[in-house]
């Protein structure tokens, strides 16, 4: 780690003015950055942890029956919290690390960090949710923007996600053995005017829709109807843990389960 | 009935108290006034040449003392390899220098550059950074088989290739082979690979040391499973410093496996710098530098061929296996693809003929040498998988092909230099069957089936080598140490007893254990009884822990100290007793005149040894006793094992769903580290057959650098284990009968998890022969859809 100064304010805005600063960075619950930081592959002259802004913080359920997270949430919280209006995502949030990642790791920290095989991601592009920033509100089909990449502005936080709840929904998690984070996870949603379906860990581009899985579903809501359909493994995460086309055929099992799961 | 003392009792570890409060005492736990921190600059290239290295930036930073490179280790020895095997030709093997700090060439990923020494570990690593080194990089040679081709680019330049030693063991004659195989009413062929572990103990290497100008001392505090062993090393071969005044001292030490025997650069760096800086020194690896600088293990390329006659007899057994040993040679590297290896393809069978060829390779990885099991479990793992392939091959059942060709008749003589003293191969098997309930394994699979999930069984033996050993046997072969071990039995003037054993523990339960043995043999309290280790100013010369020798060899060295004490004492007894001393009997702590209710306590005479006032006046006072035991043979521990598995036929997910142990350790001193020790070996061992994985890239980079990547087995990726050693078929030539069972779970294991999932594959309709490890889910359902 290299030195950095330290400031936790209390208020977002007090958050916004300290990432102004040249080479400011933001810390949720230092799940990524703070390995970064120690194998110092990462250098910010600032880190602003954003943890001690209660604004930014719990689970409530909104009058048009949305659930709002605030971005500085951890897993545990969310996972306890979220139990009975979002099951699915609650479901989905307990299932992230281990309970020393749930109760440090924040939805904002996972979200903007976009990592290809994290599970927020899927959760939050399935359930077709907002990302509200301290500027603006953000689809989140147009924040994921491949792998480590999203929509942010330099100095933008997540102040919380907002989530329409579904008929019924289910997150499918298949295991890297080594890291336990997803070697491919889908989410799969069911809402009164259609079928969302997200996958995570599988593809160079980070998480993305299926669309195919989607349309056959929104005709027929049952396993049958994603027979046939195939992921072209071309852009699919291959590596030590799986190739392509296990990556591929893993999307394919992890839908059909969610759907299983949901019917 | 159980035991509730002594010896066969399960007395609960008193080590776990310290170990399980957050009071154990660790080396890194270890710091010395104004102690100083070495950061390693390590290479993030495989093979290449230094062209320059400018350390002047460096030396200037804040908090720096000094900056070594291997230019200031000229003229120091390099790290010493302890086994020189010799090739089949005669000659000696190749053996390259493996200086402290990388000298000309960096020959693997981690291979240390330079090391700054600096007030604070940051200060020490910001220095690092501005280090200037230049390296024209050189192709990395990876690939075994393609390292041994003639022109093939060299690790080291100055030898011929990179062929360490090109070795063999068992029948010369190949005319003779040949002949075997060509009259065989079937052989079966079989390629496979030992995967690369990394050992990974919990606690990473550390090493402290600190010297004193006043008396020209030095004292190293590291992470070792052998002490002495590595004052001898460091001392005699690399930095030749007088053994009376180096003390080296491994305290509490988190996990071995093997990986903490050898001498590695960074205690004898810091050994050296402790003097050349005049202060202490330490280094503690990070998890990230011990992926890339702690030895690795296994590794071995293989083909194995099994003859079999027409009755299903195994006729002959033949393989050609490539063995990694990285960049350079560790300090056992070299014995482990050879006699700790070779001389264990017999297994449990009666093979008459049995040829093994070991080529030993240099390639631009970290260096490979002992881990749990150390060449055993590659052994075994051909063998048994072997033996499947055929049984499968042949439509015959598994078991009754094992048991067809089993040895039955002790001592046994195999081809392949050992000598078997004792075992009950079908009994173990008979202990497995039962316990396992292999009778019910139809109506499971058929459960499974109904779960939409394939079941497999998978059953093996193993054999092992344990007690290493005979000295003069292993001199004969290579070793450049003896292998005996020692101990003190210090009797205390109030009766209690301090035991200074060359034997280390690391998690074998040693202080529990071995107080069990001295306690039982008096008749005494176990909580009389401690035990001191690690410390080589307290302890007589022994060496170490490791091939599940403690017990068996230091634990024999014990006994006989303990019988001397105690024949000491009878003299004591029977002068205050007034009786001769043939007549006097030792039983539950009382010395007493045979045949009359004459008797003295255990305290008493303790007490007049040290104060001798009341004393026959040839006798020595006091009351302690040495003895060094140096084994007759090796211990052979065999067991059979069993492991069912269900397999997701829509992923390829492997879930272990039963394992079953029988194990043949011998006598058993404390049951429940015994079956503690078959637990985690297990655990290895399944971690091996499933989930690790040290793999390289093409240029030589480690893929799996860290936990995000290696898959260590955790506690949901085992089941609960059925461990039965009730057959026990004592060791003939020590005096505890014993055999030892450190590393059984590790070396058993691994081929009842492939030999499972394969028969589960193969119950599906899908003829899969083999598949490599770890058989990670993508594994399995690529062999299930190819």
């Amino acid at each position: 780690m290299y030195n950095f100064d330290f400031e936790k304010p209390s208020t977002i805005a007090d958050a916004v003015a300290a990432l102004a600063g040249e080479d400011a960075q933001a810390l949720g619950g230092g799940q990524t950055l703070i390995p970064t930081l120690k194998q110092r592959l990462a250098a910010p002259s600032t880190l602003v942890s954003v943890s001690g802004i209660a604004e930014m913080k719990g689970v409530c359920v909104e009058d048009d029956g949305s659930v709002a997270i605030g971005g500085a949430t951890t897993h545990a919280d969310v996972a306890a919290d979220a139990a009975s209006s979002y099951p699915a995502l609650a479901a989905l949030a307990g299932q992230i690390g281990d309970p020393a990642v749930r109760n440090r790791g924040t939805i904002g920290g996972s979200v903007a960090n976009n990592d290809p095989a994290a599970c927020y991601p899927a959760g939050v592009l399935g359930s077709g949710a907002t990302i509200v920033t301290n500027t603006r509100q953000i689809a989140a089909d147009d924040f994921f923007q491949g792998m480590f990449t999203t929509a942010l502005e330099e100095g933008e936080i997540i102040t919380s996600v907002r989530f329409p709840v579904p008929q019924a929904a289910s997150y499918q998690k298949f295991l890297q053995p080594a890291s336990r984070f997803a070697l491919v996870g889908v989410y799969l949603a069911r809402f009164a005017d259609g079928v969302r379906v997200a996958a995570t860990g599988a593809s160079e581009d980070g998480v993305f829709r299926w669309s195919e899985a989607e349309e056959a579903l929104n005709k027929e809501f049952r396993t049958d109807a994603l027979l046939g359909l195939h992921i072209n493994p071309m852009n699919m995460i291959g590596d030590l843990h799986g190739s392509k086309e296990y990556r591929a055929h893993l999307v394919s099992v992890m839908t059909k389960r969610a759907v299983e799961a949901c019917s | 009935m159980p035991k509730d003392s002594g010896i066969g009792a399960s007395s609960k570890r008193r080590e776990d108290v310290r170990f399980l409060t957050g009071a154990g005492n660790y080396t890194d736990d270890i710091n010395v006034h104004g102690q100083a921190y070495v950061h390693f600059l390590r290479s993030d290239i495989a093979h290449g040449r230094i062209t320059n290295i400018d350390t002047s930036a460096a030396e200037g930073m804040p908090g720096v003392v000094k900056v070594f490179t291997g230019k200031d280790f000229e003229g120091v020895g390099g790290m010493p390899c302890g086994w020189e095997v010799t090739d089949r030709h005669g000659a000696p093997m190749q053996e390259p220098p493996h200086p402290i700090l990388a000298q000309g060439k960096v020959r693997h990923v981690g291979d240390p550059i330079a090391a700054v020494v600096a007030d604070s570990l940051a200060l020490a690593r910001d220095a690092a950074e501005a280090i200037e080194v230049d390296i024209e990089e050189l192709p990395a040679v990876l690939d075994m088989k393609a390292a041994a081709q003639d022109g093939a680019t060299l690790v080291h330049d100055d030898l011929k290739n990179n062929i360490c030693y090109d070795w063999h063991l068992g029948e010369e004659d190949n005319d003779k082979v040949n002949e075997v195989f060509a009259n065989a009413a079937h052989v079966t062929t079989l390629d496979l690979v030992n995967n690369r572990l990394v050992a990974n103990p919990m606690e990473p290497r550390v090493a402290v040391a600190e010297y004193s100008r006043g008396t020209d001392e030095y004292t190293l505090y590291t992470t070792s499973q052998n002490p002495h062993v590595i004052r001898l090393l460091m001392c005699a071969f690399v930095l030749g410093l007088p053994e009376h005044k180096v003390r080296v001292v491994a305290p509490d030490v988190g996990g071995g496996f093997g990986t903490k025997i050898f001498h590695y650069a960074e205690e004898a760096f810091c050994t050296f710098a402790a003097k050349a800086c005049n202060r202490p020194v330490k280094w503690t690896s990070s998890r990230s530098e011990a992926f890339m600088s702690d030895a690795h293990g296994r590794d071995h390329v293989t083909t194995i061929e099994l003859a079999l006659d027409a009755e299903n007899n195994f006729t002959g057994l033949r393989t050609n296996t490539h063995a990694n040993l990285g960049a350079y040679l560790s300090t056992f590297s070299s014995s482990v693809p050879t006699w700790l290896h070779g001389t264990l393809m017999a297994g449990n069978y009666k093979t008459p003929v049995i040829q093994v060829n070991v080529r030993a390779m240099f390639t631009n990885t970290v260096p490979v040498d002992a881990y749990r099991g150390a060449g055993r479990p590659e052994a075994t793992f051909q063998l048994e998988r072997v033996i499947d392939k055929a049984a499968r091959e042949l439509g015959v059942d598994p078991i009754a092909l094992r048991r067809q060709n089993f040895i039955t008749q002790f001592p046994y003589d195999t081809p392949v230099a050992l000598t078997y003293d004792t075992g009950d191969y079908n009994g173990t098997m008979d202990k497995l069957e039962a316990a396992a309930d292999l009778s019910g394994f139809a109506a499971r699979r058929a459960q499974s089936e109904a779960n939409g999930k394939l079941r497999g069984l998978g059953v093996n033996c193993y054999i092992e080598a344990c007690g290493i050993a005979p000295s003069n046997i292993v001199g004969m072969l290579g070793a450049r140490a003896g292998l005996y071990d020692a101990a003190t039995v210090r009797v205390n003037a109030t009766g209690s007893i301090s035991v200074m054993v060359g034997a280390h523990s690391h998690g074998q339960g040693h202080e529990t254990a071995f107080p069990q043995v001295v306690a039982d043999m008096i008749g005494i309290d176990e909580s009389m009884v401690e035990i001191v280790h690690g410390d080589t100013s307290k302890i007589p010369f022994g060496m170490g822990t490791y091939g599940s020798r403690s017990l068996a060899v230091c634990g024999s060295a014990m006994v006989k100290a303990t019988e001397k004490v105690i024949d000491k004492a009878k003299k004591i007894a029977a002068h205050l007793l007034e009786a001769s001393e043939a007549d006097i009997e030792l039983k539950d702590g009382q010395f007493s005149v045979a045949g009359t209710d004459k008797s003295v306590a255990w305290g008493d005479v303790t007490l007049t040894a040290y104060v001798p006032h009341n004393y026959p006046l040839e006798v020595e006072p006091g009351l302690e006793e040495t003895a060094f035991y140096d084994p007759a043979n090796f211990t052979f521990p065999a067991g059979a094992y069993a492991c069912e598995v269900e397999v997701d036929p829509e992923t390829g997910q492997v879930s272990i769903e039963k394992f079953t142990a029988a194990d043949d350790f011998g006598n058993i001193v404390n049951p429940m580290i015994v079956d503690g020790q078959v637990h985690g070996g297990i655990g290895q061992g399944i971690g091996q057959a499933l989930l690790e994985n040290c793999a390289y890239d093409e240029n030589g980079q480690l893929l799996s650098a860290s936990f995000m990547d290696y898959a260590m087995p955790r506690a949901d990726d085992l089941p609960f284990y059925e461990v039965d050693h009730s057959s026990q078929t004592p060791c003939t030539h020590n005096p505890l009968g014993v055999k030892g069972c450190g590393e059984a779970g590790a070396i058993g294991s691994p081929p009842a998890v492939v030999n499972a999932v394969l028969d589960a594959l193969n119950s599906g309709g899908k003829a899969v022969d083999h598949i490599d490890m770890p058989m990670s889910p993508s594994r399995v359902w690529t062999a299930m859809h190819s």
